[in-house]
């Protein structure tokens, strides 16, 4: 996991291996290098693969921002575990996190890019979406 | 109807008992059409539901059931505790603490929405729904313990030739066909073994 303090949208990658999660994370990183607060979660809470609820809450948490956080996750599980989390967010943080619906590797270094250039929340999702769409 | 404590704890054991002793088949089941963790998913997320006893049976049962539900989603590691999740935390959440049979109809009828909601599902996409659609429709029709869990297994059974088109196994389209879902096994197994321990209380 990893972070920066920037204003930009944050950025969280969820896959159910922890090695596609952060090897996604590396191609972000020299994307955007540290404009973009950024981290990522994967494996279930014994480290094998799958997704768990209390991890898509750290990596919510430590990619936090202002401006928002969007989620890039890849199968199934990951988009009902990330809803979840969601849920669980305080009301003032939940309106500000959104799930996208976009490959999570291509999703991820898009929706950082826009972040980087200052895009709003809704601007972030749509391109990390209107790629693939 | 009431639960006291000592028949709230034999719930939860006979629930979590259920999960750990067919983890094996559960996962035999998913590695046919899924990603092959459910029954050690399931496993896992019960054995974290155990070790909150006994104060977890100390709660009311509304209380109890909630956090039965929150322990799942975040212990079990899939799509399955969310949606298991899901449906304990609802129907903790609908419950009256004194109920009656009418209360835990109308509260399993929010529970099976909000599983609904959460996988954005309806019954006939080879789904847990598939178990708790008809099940319910057992139970608000006055049937008995021996007709809700016979009707449990007959569903997950029935899921056995459906085309799956949510979850996992909707990857491998036709080639779902033809196997039980695991997720209805499990759902029927958790049932089952929840109509068996509240029939030895309304009968003891």
């Amino acid at each position: 996991m990893s972070n920066s303090s920037s204003g930009n949208v944050g950025i969280v990658i969820v896959s159910h291996s922890s090695k596609i999660a952060e090897g996604a994370a590396d191609m972000v990183r020299q994307m955007v290098g540290n404009a973009v607060p950024l981290a990522w979660t994967g494996g279930d809470t014994d480290g094998g693969l799958g997704t768990n609820v209390a991890g898509i809450l750290e990596a919510i948490e430590a990619a936090w921002s202002p401006a928002g956080v969007a989620i890039l996750v890849d199968l199934g599980g990951a988009e009902t575990n990330s809803e979840m989390a969601l849920e669980m967010l305080a009301e003032d943080r939940r309106a500000r996190v959104v799930v996208c619906n976009a490959p999570v590797v291509e999703g991820a270094v898009i929706a950082a890019t826009e972040s980087s250039g200052g895009s709003s929340l809704a601007a972030v999702k749509r391109s990390a979406e209107e790629f693939y769409a | 109807m009431s639960l006291d404590r000592a028949a709230r704890e034999r719930l939860v054991r006979a629930l979590a008992a259920s999960m750990i002793e067919h983890a094996e088949e559960l996962t035999s089941l998913d590695q046919a059409i899924g990603d092959g963790d459910h029954g050690l998913n399931m496993k896992r997320g019960f054995e974290a539901v155990l070790a909150t006893l006994p104060g977890l049976a100390d709660k009311s049962l509304p209380e109890m059931l909630k956090a039965i539900g929150m322990t799942l989603v975040m212990k079990v590691g899939g799509a399955s505790g969310p949606l298991v999740g899901t449906f304990f935390m609802e129907l903790g959440k609908a419950l009256p603490e004194q109920l009656t049979r009418a209360d835990l109809i109308a509260a399993a009828d929010k529970a099976i929405g909000a599983v609904k909601l959460r996988g954005r599902s309806e019954a006939g996409q080879k789904t847990l729904l598939d178990v708790l659609v008809p099940v319910q429709a057992v139970f608000a029709g006055g049937g008995d313990a021996r007709a809700i869990a016979a009707e449990a297994a007959q569903a997950a059974d029935r899921t056995t030739p459906m085309l799956a088109t949510r979850g996992r196994a909707s990857f491998l389209g036709e080639r779902s066909i033809g196997h039980m879902d695991p997720g209805s096994r499990s759902a029927s197994l958790l049932i089952s073994a929840a109509v068996a321990a509240l029939e030895f209380e309304a009968t003891s």
